[in-house]
């Protein structure tokens, strides 16, 4: 048996895809000109699946602090941070997180996917029980391959189905950890975070909760929905990313636990990997301060999510179950989804496109993702071309009211 | 139909189409000394969507390999399971279970520790 056998069915599906006559997971962005736009197939095309949520890529601020630092401090820090030692920027940028949430303690990460796999499958071991929420990223389910834990779904945004579970477990002994998600990244549907942790505190369990998507779109403040439900104090551990909002790469963990620091040298995806450049430390922190500043980029952002979501609901798209960052629009099948992803491609605008098995229940979808910079002329423009694009797909139904758009904007 | 349990064909009863097909039958809760006829029963009505051709699935039928059902789904159905029968089954349990009996098997041996 080949090395590449075990593949044989992913490769047939692949090939599946790839005789629409474009391959939606090779995409090349011949240039990127700025958070919405970006030259493809030798074309102008508006990126609408990017996660770009504050448009922050760009941020002139942003872009002149990661500059900065590399005159100053080089290119990379050429290790890790146990072994080549920590620049006093990661300590700054770890107390600046730290500090943002108001907990006692933040580890940083080289990319927010190593994060959740080195904390969650640290955190719980031989005899705990880990309970995670079915609808979870790869980075999640990954990091319960590689603990001794035992491990336990339960349904998607459901207290009473973790309950249950939590329930069972009874008195046997070991920690109880819960993990969570402030958004989901395939529907863009937020967990019910004050009933979780009712749950979970009636059965002594700790939360962690991965505020990937929500990070500067939800709260106040932008912390979150940890924020935005009033239970920041409740969650034991809040893992995020910079790699969003945030417009660079990187992961994070903060905690008020006393003894969190332990895990700077118990977290292999901490202690074996190479930590951050200054660049991407130096623009971290500076767009933490712009996220700070300018509350108003959340509003540009949730009034984009509205009039996204609300221009494809009253067209007859069948969307997410609630207004996020993340739309997510269902369409019936694979080769549909994929079909459609690419007439919108040829009409200059780029979305993802999801299909089983990334997405929950085996749904395809195609996935936009909203920017606080897309103006509502860009959003309007996608409106109508995936209208056209759906009537002639034979997605949604009744005469048109619009012309079909394809090709020029 | 082919009875699960042993593969022989059987005679299908109003009272089982009632189980199988009527949604309010499934949620009743199973009486709290469920037969292992009662759990592959279940089972294979959670596979039944999943049955590829004509071949029955009884208690040998190997999930991943003899059916149209995806890694996913599979952890699907089993939340459902856990539900009907009161018990937890851990991934790395389930990842080690390849047959309808050893499924059946593990939710008994579950459900006679609680």
């Amino acid at each position: 048996m080949g090395l590449f056998d075990r593949h044989a069915g992913l490769l047939e599906a692949y090939r599946d895809v790839r005789t629409t006559g474009a391959d939606p997971f090779q995409i090349r962005m011949e240039r990127v000109l700025s958070p919405t736009e970006a030259i493809i197939n030798g074309r102008k095309t508006l990126l609408v699946g990017t996660n770009n949520y504050f448009g922050l890529t760009f941020d002139p601020s942003c872009m002149e602090a990661a500059i900065e630092a590399i005159r100053a401090e080089g290119t990379g820090t050429t290790g890790s941070r146990i072994a080549n030692g920590s620049y006093s920027e990661h300590v700054l940028l770890e107390e600046e997180i730290a500090a943002f949430y108001g907990k006692k303690h933040c580890m940083v990460f080289t990319t927010g996917y190593q994060a959740n796999l080195g904390v969650i499958s640290t955190l719980v071991g031989q005899g705990d029980h880990l309970l995670i929420d079915a609808d979870s990223h790869a980075s999640i389910y990954d990091a319960c391959k590689m603990t001794q834990a035992e491990v336990v779904r339960f349904k998607h945004n459901d207290p009473s189905s973790l309950e249950s579970r939590l329930r069972r477990l009874g008195d046997k002994p070991g920690n109880r950890l819960v993990i969570l998600e402030g958004i989901y990244s395939m529907l863009g549907d937020s967990a019910p975070l004050k009933e979780f942790v009712e749950v979970c505190k009636k059965y002594g369990a700790y939360v962690l909760v991965d505020e990937a998507h929500s990070l500067g779109a939800l709260g106040e403040t932008g912390r979150g929905l940890c924020e935005s439900t009033g239970v920041l104090d409740d969650c034991h551990f809040i893992v995020g990313t910079f790699s969003k909002t945030l417009g660079a790469i990187g992961g994070y963990c903060v905690s008020n636990d006393p003894d969190f620091d332990i895990l700077r040298v118990t977290v292999r995806s901490y202690m074996f990997t190479a930590s951050l450049p200054p660049s991407i430390v130096a623009s971290v922190r500076q767009a933490l301060r712009v996220v700070k500043a300018r509350p108003e980029l959340r509003k540009q952002l949730w009034d984009n999510v509205a009039t996204l979501y609300d221009g494809l609901s009253a067209q007859g798209f069948k969307l997410g179950p609630e207004h996020g960052p993340v739309v997510g629009v269902h369409l019936p099948d694979r080769m549909l989804a994929i079909g459609f992803w690419r007439a919108m491609l040829d009409a200059g605008i780029y979305v993802n496109v999801a299909v089983p098995p990334a997405t929950p229940n085996g749904v395809s979808l195609l996935r936009c993702s909203v920017c606080a910079a897309h103006t509502p002329q860009q959003l309007e423009h996608m409106i109508e071309v995936m209208t056209g694009i759906g009537r002639q797909l034979g997605v949604l139904s009744g005469a048109p009211k619009l012309r079909v758009v394809a090709g020029s904007r | 139909m082919p009875d699960p349990g042993t593969g022989e064909q059987l005679l299908r009863t109003a009272h089982q189409l009632i189980v199988e097909n009527d949604d309010v039958a499934n949620t009743l809760e199973l009486p709290r000394l469920a037969s292992r006829l009662d759990v592959i029963r279940e089972i294979c009505r959670h596979l039944a969507p999943y049955q590829a051709g004509e071949r029955p699935i009884v208690g040998a039928t190997v999930i991943a390999k003899d059916l149209t059902i995806d890694s996913l789904a599979i952890m699907d159905m089993v939340m459902e399971l856990e539900d009907s029968f009161d018990v937890s089954i851990p991934m790395n349990v389930v990842a080690e279970i390849h047959t309808v009996d050893q499924l059946a098997d593990t939710i008994l041996d579950l459900r006679a520790k609680r």
